[in-house]
Parts: structure tokens; sequence; C-alpha cells
């Protein structure tokens, strides 16, 4: 197990370098020059010119990576040069709230495509086996983006139930879970559409093997059968589909968050990168490989706790 | 709710509607901004929302511009101009302090200019500054600006949020923490969600001030800033984002719709220095091709005014020329044919994000097809078109909007402005203008330069930008027209 785990965190910090190397590199390679987009089009070139030597930007690309991967390494992200404020702050303040949405639509998603995909299985063929795989397949085809305006035209301006976008902050605790209400469904709403799907087929694999015959044999309650018997032996590809669900949460928020107009990372990657703001891209982008890796272990360590037989093989 | 409860409640609740009508008026403003900017300081950034959201509400400025457009003496009590127009005087208001505590007096205005004209000053509008010999603070309430020449503009720039007056003890904070002398002071700030102002209490016109906090929401959709007015999350948005949602915001009682003027020009701007573009014949075949109504319809659904040359119609200069150049598809296919452009020519349109110009590409697209070009578009992100098109002049054509006031002299750049048009008599046309201090031979001037730029068919003029806003209809004082960025909120109030 040790040696796994070192061996995993070896790739970690390789994946690391590399995102950074080559988020660097295209940041440069894409034509833009910051102090342009900062002083606009009636800024005059002297001006520019004591912009980017206020911004450190009239060194060599080598040498300003080597500056940079020195400082990541110490903690210091750098300054943001649009924000004018460190990087770091800009995504503490940011941070709490996409988390929250995506762990929230993350949730939401597995509860509703558990309970969606279990029971089509189970009622396989019949009529809620079909209505299930009929509206995920609306799910499926509904963009997130659209779904959202269609939730906030009926629950913020008919029935002005939830408020149509925005974040009141942490400080109001109940006005920030109602503002994320509609958000995370939205989101939830498409992810949960394929994954009820993959639970289904999953759950049926399970359902036709001997030890669910045996089971039912012996007369055990079908519920019991389903929830404590089908279920665990068919959650490795359920697994791997959340997993790769949490990493198209992290594209995902950059929309809803447009939407909704929430102050969060997806929003403030979209700026960065249309300012030509490398430091602030640069420690984002390296915050979302964080996260895609750290799920994608997550999901690994999950295999050996569902399925004990996997432990013989990543010794 | 039991029987008794139920009848307490109802008459709690009718009393409480009935003492409404006495209650104060609200003094409580959200107006929705589209674009959100990243600085809060006008004097390094040139984001519009900064002077949209601060300009003469937190920062102020020596003079300032009304809605209908005229100059008048703001932070300055009254300037007086020298005959020969080089020295310009200013008498400050006494009395004023900035939001933090400190005094405003000559040696902030001193400060100020000193620093936006500095060698390694970062201001986005430099040129602003570029007549300036000195600035001397005389007296405590007397600054004297000399010039090197005559700038018809001068006292018009003054007004520009890129020469608010700051404080030496402040202007290298102002970017997370504004502070100015304005009727209003920086409350609070929710990067990527709102930014809160309160009424300054101190300020030599607070009693004229009815609003005590305005709150800007950061909502960059369209169809999220109509759901947020709709939902009455929003109070306004003076620059509503879509026009095809117009009628239903019309019908409905609640709110006002105004389609106001703005300082914006949109054209469809060509690469004077790059064949085709360098033969006028086809400029002016371009211009022959384009049917503004069309586009204006097609794109802005109606809601724009058409331009025959570079000059906002709403300014006392203007002159009609729309008709200069009328729509004449016939007429455009002999001049390119006279011009040796075969049909079929291919010509890129690079694109930049902005509604206006990718709904208006298309349309020109096909008008230009119909005239026997083909046009390749081609959408490009904002650094993308800032790097390519506007430094490297790397484009056939495009389409921008000049949101800047007296942007004329743009034709007097020379070849390396994007534009690549250089006209040493249009050169010395812009410089006699620029220099000119008296009103009249000035406009006289403005409208002979109108008819030049459209004579030469420098760009194709498509239409005047227009300020689209919505809000509710008990608001009074917002500005319907934009003639600079600035929206000042201290004349506005709830009506009832």
């Amino acid at each position: 197990m040790a040696p796994y785990l070192i061996r995993r965190l070896a790739g970690f910090a390789a994946t690391l370098l590399a995102v950074s190397a080559v988020v660097f590199f295209v940041m440069n390679l894409l034509p833009g020059d910051p102090a342009l987009v900062i002083l606009g089009i009636d800024s005059t070139e002297d001006a520019r010119a004591a912009l980017r030597a206020q911004l450190g930007l009239d060194d060599p690309p080598l040498l300003r990576y080597a500056a940079w991967v020195r400082g990541a390494l110490g903690g210091d992200f750098g300054q943001s040069y649009m924000f004018k404020v460190p990087v770091a702050d800009l995504i503490r303040e940011r941070l709490a709230m996409t988390l929250t949405l995506a762990v929230a639509a993350m949730a939401l998603t597995v509860a509703l495509a558990l309970a969606a995909g279990v029971y089509a299985a189970a009622s396989h063929g019949r009529a809620g086996d079909w209505a299930v795989m009929a509206a995920s397949q609306v799910g499926i085809a509904i963009p997130a983006f659209w779904l959202s305006i269609l939730l906030v035209i009926l629950f913020a301006v008919v029935l002005r139930w939830l408020p149509p976008g925005g974040f009141p902050g942490w400080d109001d605790p109940a006005g920030a879970a109602r503002a994320l209400i509609l958000p995370a469904t939205a989101l939830a709403v498409v992810q949960a559409a394929v994954l009820a799907r993959v639970t289904r087929s999953a759950v049926l694999e399970v359902m036709g093997q001997d030890f669910v015959r045996t089971a039912t044999a012996q007369g055990l309650p079908r519920r019991r059968i389903l929830w404590r018997h089908v279920l665990p032996n068919a959650l490795v590809p359920i697994v791997t589909i959340v997993g790769l669900q949490f990493a198209n949460l992290v594209t995902g928020t950059i929309v809803i968050e447009n939407v909704f107009y929430l102050p969060g990372l997806g929003r403030l990657v979209f700026q960065g990168i249309a300012n030509r703001d490398l430091p602030l891209v640069q420690a984002l982008v390296l915050l979302f490989a964080v996260a895609v890796v750290t799920v994608n272990l997550i999901v690994d360590l999950a295999y050996l706790w569902i399925d004990p037989r996997l432990k013989g093989r990543v010794g | 709710m039991t029987g008794p409860f139920r009848t307490a409640a109802l008459a709690l609740a009718l009393a409480c509607a009935a003492a409404l009508p006495a209650a104060a008026a609200r003094t409580t403003l959200s107006i929705g901004f589209q674009q959100e900017p990243t600085s809060l300081d006008p004097t390094a950034d040139a984001t519009a929302a900064i002077d949209g959201m601060l300009g003469q509400n937190v920062y102020e400025t020596l003079m300032a511009v009304t809605e209908d457009g005229r100059v008048v003496p703001n932070l300055a009590r009254e300037v007086a101009v020298s005959d020969d127009g080089l020295t310009y005087t200013f008498t400050l208001h006494t009395g004023v302090t900035f939001h933090d505590g400190t005094a405003f007096d000559a040696e902030d205005v001193k400060f100020t200019f000193d620093r936006a004209m500095a060698p390694d000053s970062t201001n986005p509008t430099k040129g602003i500054f570029a007549p300036i010999e000195t600035v001397e603070a005389t007296a405590p309430d007397t600054v004297v600006i000399r010039l090197k020449q005559p700038d018809g503009f001068f006292l018009f720039n003054l007004a520009m949020g890129d020469t608010s007056i700051v404080a030496p003890e402040s202007a290298a904070t102002n970017a997370t923490q504004p502070i100015g002398t304005g009727p209003f002071r920086f409350a609070s700030w929710t990067r990527g969600d709102r930014l809160v102002l309160e009424k300054n209490p101190a300020h030599r016109n607070a009693a004229e001030v009815a609003l005590e906090r305005v709150t800007f929401r950061f909502i960059a959709d369209p169809a999220a800033a109509a759901a947020a007015m709709l939902a009455e999350e929003v109070d306004a948005f003076p620059g509503f984002p879509a026009p095809e949602l117009l009628p239903q915001f019309e019908a409905d009682p609640r709110f006002r719709v105004v389609v106001g003027s703005t300082e914006g020009e949109v054209i469809l701007a060509l690469n004077n220095g790059k064949a085709p573009f360098t033969d006028i014949r086809v400029r002016r075949a371009i211009s022959h091709a384009l049917d503004r109504q069309a586009i204006i319809d097609g794109a802005m659904y109606g809601r724009a005014q058409p331009i025959g040359s570079f000059f906002p119609p709403h300014h006392a200069a203007y002159v009609d020329l729309t008709g200069h150049y009328p729509h004449d598809v016939a007429r455009a296919k002999a001049l390119l044919a006279e011009a040796g452009v075969a049909p079929g020519t291919e010509l890129t349109l690079r694109l930049p994000p902005f509604p206006y110009a990718t709904r208006s590409g298309e349309i020109v697209q096909a008008q230009l097809a119909a005239a026997g070009l083909t046009v390749k578009i081609e959408q490009v992100e904002w650094g993308f078109w800032l790097e390519e098109v506007f430094r490297n002049q790397n484009y056939d054509m495009t389409i921008i909007a000049h949101t800047s006031p007296n942007d004329l002299g743009n034709f007097a750049r020379g070849p390396s402005y994007f534009y690549a048009y250089d006209n040493a008599d249009y050169t010395a046309l812009w410089q006699a203008i620029r220099t000119e201090a008296d009103d009249a031979k000035r406009f006289a001037m403005l409208q002979d330069a109108q008819r030049f730029i459209a004579d030469e068919a420098v760009h194709g003029f498509l239409f005047q930008l227009p300020k689209l806003s919505v809000a509710r209809r008990e608001i009074v004082g917002l500005w319907d027209n934009a003639p600079v960025l600035e929206q000042p909120l201290a004349g506005v109030r709830w009506n009832g």
C-alpha cells in the first residue's frame, strides 16, 4: 500500500509541474498583452511600457517561469495583473462558494441517479423503467445553461421562491443556501441523467448473477437484495463515472456561475484568460488540476474499499 | 393559523400597508452592470465600468459633463482662460475633504496631474496631458495650468475619469480602496458579485442627494440580466445587454425603457494600409454595398441610429451624411470592377466578442456577398483582437465601436494606428480643430472633418451604439443619454 501511495504522489507532483509549464507557455504564445488589455485602445505606448515594467513582463519567459516556480514552491503564487492583489487572496474568497456548489451538485447528482437508476433496474422492462430512461434522455439533451434559464423563470420570476442569482455571502447562511439551490440543481440534473443510465445498466448486470438468484431463492426481501447485495457489487462503474463527472463539474461551474452571476472560481478563470492575467490563470489551473487528481486518487482508493480483491494488485 | 390569529395578522398587515405611503421614499438603489471592473482606479485602468460606477459618484474631476454634453465646473468652482488659450486658472471649492478625512486643496490637483504626466505613469489616456506645459498650485484654492499649444478639448478632457482628482495619501491603494471627494463614498466590494456605495454626508451638495445606499450588481449574461430585472432583484439596468428583450419590458407597467445615445460609433473598419482598401474606389464600393437599416434591424432590433461618418448624431456639430453613398449594389459592383477586384475575392472579417459586432458581422457578410465579395468571418477573443487587429494591423476588416468622445482625431493618428489611414490634409484639419478654442469656428471645422472622412469612405460607417436602459418606473434622475461614461447618481431618487 505505501509504495503505491508514494508512486501516486510522485505522479501527482509531476502532473502539476507539467500542467504549470503548459499553461505558462500557452499563455505566453497566445497573442495578447495584459498592459494593452488593462489600459485600452486610447493608451500611449510609453504608458503600456511603464505598466509592463511594473508587472515584470520585460524579463525573458524562461526566467519568469523559474521565478514563478520558486515562488509557488514557497506558497507564493504572485500578484494578479488586473486585480492588483495577491492571487491567493482572490482564490480564497471564492473557493468556498465554488466548492460548496460543486459538492452540493455532486451529492444531488448521486442521490438522484442512484434512486432513479436502481428503481429503473428493479422495474426493468416495465413503465417505471421506461419513464426513467425517457427522463434521463431529456436530461442528457438539455444544455445546463438552458435548464438554468428555465429554472430561473419558474422559481425566481414567476413563483418568486428563490433568487434569480447572486450570492449574499456566508454571513447570511440561509440566503447563501437559497442562492445555491437552483445552480446546484441545474448542474446536477444533466449529470444525474448520465449517471442514472450507468447505474441502471450496472445494477441490471449484477442482477443477472448467480448470487442474486441465490439470495432471491433464500427468500430475502427484494429491497434488501437490491440495496445490500446488488448495489455494492455494481459500484465500480458508478464510482468511475462519478469521478469523471467531478472533473466535468469544474467546467460546468464556469457556465453556471455566469448564468447565476455567482462570484466563483469559474468566472475568475474566465476573466483571467480574457485579461491575460497569467499569475491568476496559472494558480487556478493548478488548483483545478489538484482537484481532479485528488478525486482520481479518491476514486482509486474507493475501488479498493468497494472490492477488496483489487488490493493484491496494487501492493 | 387559527381564526383569531389570522384576523390579527391580517389587521397588522393592513396597518403596515396603510402606513407605507406615509413612510419616506426608498433611499436604496440596486443597479445591474454587465461589465465588472477588476480594479477601482480610473487613473490606471481603462475599464469603462470604473467610470460608470465611480466617476462623479466617488471620484470627482475639475470639470464635469452634463447629460446634454455641456462642460461645467465641478471641483473647480470657476475657470478663467487667457486670451491666447494657453493659461487656465481654476478656482477650487474650499472646505472639501476626501472620504478618508484628509483635506482637498490645490496641492492635490498638482499631485494628480504630476502623477499622470510622470514618465512611469500608467494613465490609460496619457494623451489628455500631452499639451500641458506646467501645473502650479499658486494658492490653496488656485491652480494654474499652462499649455504648450491651445487645446479646444482640454476642459472637456478634464471631466474624464482619467483626470480624477486623487490624494497623495490614498492614490496607491485606489485600485482596491477608492478614495475620492464625491457625493458617495466606497463601502464594500465583493469581487464578482457587488460593489456598494453609501452617501457622503460631508459632500458640499449632500442636502440634495436622496440615495443613502447604492448597490451595483455584476450580471454579465443577458438572460440573467432580464431575469434579475423581472424578479425585482435589481432596480435599474442602465446598459441593458439584450435589445431583443426590450418589448417585454415595454409591455410591463413596472418598467421604463429608454433608448438613449452614446459616443460610440460602430464602424466596419477597413485596413487602409492593405490592398484592396488602399484604393478609394474599393472603399466606396463597400460603402455602397452596405444597407445600414438592414444591419440595425437585424443586429440591434431597430434600436439604433444610422451614421454616415464618424460623429454622434446628438452633437450640435453633427451633419447627416448617411445619404453620401446610398445603398446601391450595382454601383458597388461597378466600382469594384473598375478597381480590378475580381468577383469572389476573399476577405476576412475579424470580429471581437461583442454582441453588436458578432450580430452585425453576419449581415455585413451577406451584403458584401451581394456585391460579389467573399467574406470569411473569424470570431476572435478581445485580447487577440487588441494584439493582432489593433496593434499588428493584421486584418482586412473588423467591426468595432469607438466609445470615446471627440475621437475624429483617430483619423489623424497616422499609419501606426490600426486604421492605417494617412492623409496630410486631414491631419492638418484636425490640428486646426484641436487648437481652435472658439466653439463656432471649431464646430464648422468639425463638420468639414465629418464630410472629409465620409467622402474618403475610410470605413463603412454603420450606426451609433445606443444606450438601452431599463429601470423601475418610480426612479427619476437616471441619465437617458451617455455623453460620457460616467453615470452620476447624486440627482437620482425614488418618486413615491
